[in-house]
């Protein structure tokens, strides 16, 4: 007896725990599922009736073709012929060389310039100029400029990521509170230990803020650059080789991966931020 | 000639410890700011010698230049005309031998009380031990009343505490001058109380020198052998000297009965509020 009232009283604790979870978070769940449903609703119609010759979002499944590329992503018939996971891996890859050699670039060059006013006064207009050449621009120079492919479009990734970086952290080395640097200056603190204990954690919301910005430009700049590239295997010219053979729901599904991988790298980035820095120091 | 009987006359004052020479001194220190309005003169002509161990508080009405003035002697800005001697060779930088304690605290936010404190150890005492370095930081972390709050960071401390920690910081590395801009200007009166006795009771064990600014006359009286009155600015200078007589250890309770007390506090008070009344204080 004892125990069976002892269970009950759990399974009404349990309902009871799901309906204040829901009461709580009913809106945050139940309105975006509205919105998508309703964008994805009109959608259908609009196809339906023949307003857009955009396929109907039902298309991704009765579509053949795509029905195999949304439910077989890990397929690999070699050649250009993969599956979205392995094209969109390459993609990754590529952004991940790019994208680390901006960091690097950008945060070691942003220190140098943050720190001495000389070398930013030199090349501060130049970095004003460069910043401001879309993605795509610099595809056609990259292809000239570098040996192949490859390399150009990781070139152009970087290219588009290091400002962001570069320009925050030069922001964060001169945001540096003057009392630290007394506080360095009268200890006579070590360069060393100076720029571990002081400039870089000092810096680090703000190359954190540049960091977050450019993952998202260099992903942005990857699609852009292989649909420029022909011939390689990647997401963006998936997109583009599906576009001239006229499969217009492949393009549907491969933009939903490109969606969702950007979405999932910037949350990373929060992610990576919220663990490293301080909370008190999340701007 | 003039400027140099008066500089005679004022250096002769302020050498009544006869026989010892001067532990820190600043001789004809004046210093001029260029403005695009043309030069203008935050400090002119100060002149001023302190005995080692000496506790020494400045007081005057913002713009006089105190904080200059500790600037100087800190190394972080350098006299236009005169100079600054510690141990008869003038002051070009900072350096740990003039520790200051900042206005703001100037806590890294990012390290824990003990690690403010033990970068600043590890960086005047590269030779030390790890272990020994450590010791002295508990050591002043307990001198303070800190012991407990040594893993704490700055943002999870009070006001009161992060000005414990830096002055346990600035003790740590044993400076022989100690500067403090308005330590406890933004603390609430009672913890203002308690870190002016804690303040005095470990100037009293240690015997560095001293110097303090503030704006309060009770906590100058309280703390000082000297109390330096500033005029006003610009091209302001050091009006009087005020010694305060309170044989030490002191006692605040027994202080304020003594007449004495409210001699120096109304002298002190008439200088600053009838004879250099400032025009934005009522």
């Amino acid at each position: 007896m004892v125990a069976k009232a002892g269970n009950r009283n759990a399974g009404m604790n349990f309902s009871g725990s799901m309906r204040s979870f829901w009461k709580k978070n009913g809106e945050d769940i139940l309105l975006p599922l509205v919105g998508i449903v309703g964008f994805l609703v009109i959608w259908q119609f609009l196809s339906m009736v023949g307003l857009t010759k955009l396929p109907p979002p039902s298309s991704l499944l009765t579509d053949k073709n795509t029905r195999e590329l949304l439910f077989y992503p890990f397929l690999d018939r070699g050649g250009l012929d993969k599956g979205l996971f392995w094209q969109t891996l390459e993609s990754l890859k590529r952004v991940a060389l790019g994208y680390s050699a901006a960091a690097i670039v950008g945060i070691g060059v942003g220190i140098l310039v943050g720190t001495q006013p000389k070398v930013n006064k030199a090349l501060d207009p130049l970095f004003q100029f460069l910043r401001m050449i879309a993605p795509l621009a610099w595809v056609p120079i990259t292809l000239i400029a570098l040996p192949n492919v490859q390399t150009a479009a990781i070139f152009v990734i970087f290219i588009t990521a290091v400002w962001p970086i570069l320009i925050n952290t030069t922001v964060g080395v001169q945001q540096i509170p003057q009392d630290y640097k007394n506080v360095a200056r009268v200890l006579q603190i070590s360069p060393r230990k100076y720029f571990f204990k002081i400039l870089i954690p000092s810096a680090l919301p703000y190359i954190f803020t540049g960091l977050r910005i450019a993952i998202g430009l260099a992903w942005l700049a990857i699609i852009a650059a292989e649909i420029v590239m022909s011939g390689v295997v990647g997401i963006g010219f998936f997109i583009w080789s599906a576009y001239q053979n006229n499969y217009v729901s492949e393009v549907i599904l491969a933009v939903i991966y490109i969606g969702a991988v950007g979405l999932l790298l910037d949350r990373l980035m929060a992610f990576l931020q919220r663990k490293i820095l301080p909370p008190d120091m999340q701007g | 000639m003039q400027t140099i009987n008066t500089t005679l006359t004022q250096s002769q004052k302020s050498r009544r410890y006869s026989g010892q020479a001067p532990f820190l001194t600043i001789e004809n220190v004046s210093k001029i700011y260029p403005t695009p309005k043309g030069p203008y003169t935050v400090l002119e002509n100060i002149n001023l010698d302190v005995q080692e161990g000496e506790f020494i508080c400045i007081i005057g009405h913002s713009g006089c230049g105190k904080t200059t003035l500790l600037n100087m002697i800190s190394g972080f800005a350098k006299p236009s005309i005169g100079e600054v001697r510690l141990h008869g060779s003038p002051i070009t930088k900072p350096g740990p031998d003039r520790m200051v304690v900042f206005q703001g605290y100037a806590l890294l936010p990012w390290l824990t009380a003990f690690e403010n404190i033990y970068l600043a150890v590890d960086s005047v005492y590269p030779n030390k031990s790890e272990a020994e370095k450590k010791q002295i930081v508990r050591e002043h972390l307990t001198l303070v009343g800190l012991a407990d709050a040594a893993h704490k960071k700055p943002p999870q401390l009070s006001g009161g505490m992060k000005q414990r920690v830096a002055i346990a910081r600035a003790l740590a590395i044993r400076p022989e001058v100690l500067i403090l801009d308005e330590p406890f200007g933004a603390l609430d009166a009672i913890t203002k109380e308690e870190l002016q006795e804690e303040l005095l009771k470990i100037w009293n064990d240690h015997r560095c020198t001293v110097l303090m600014i503030t704006h309060d006359i009770d906590e100058a009286l309280f703390l000082a052998d000297r109390l330096v009155m500033m005029t006003n600015g610009p091209a302001a200078n050091i009006g009087e000297v005020l010694e305060i007589p309170f044989p030490r250890p002191r006692d605040r309770a027994r202080i304020m009965e003594d007449p004495e007390f409210y001699n120096l506090r109304n002298y002190a008070l008439d200088y600053l509020y009838n004879r250099f009344a400032h025009d934005d204080v009522g």
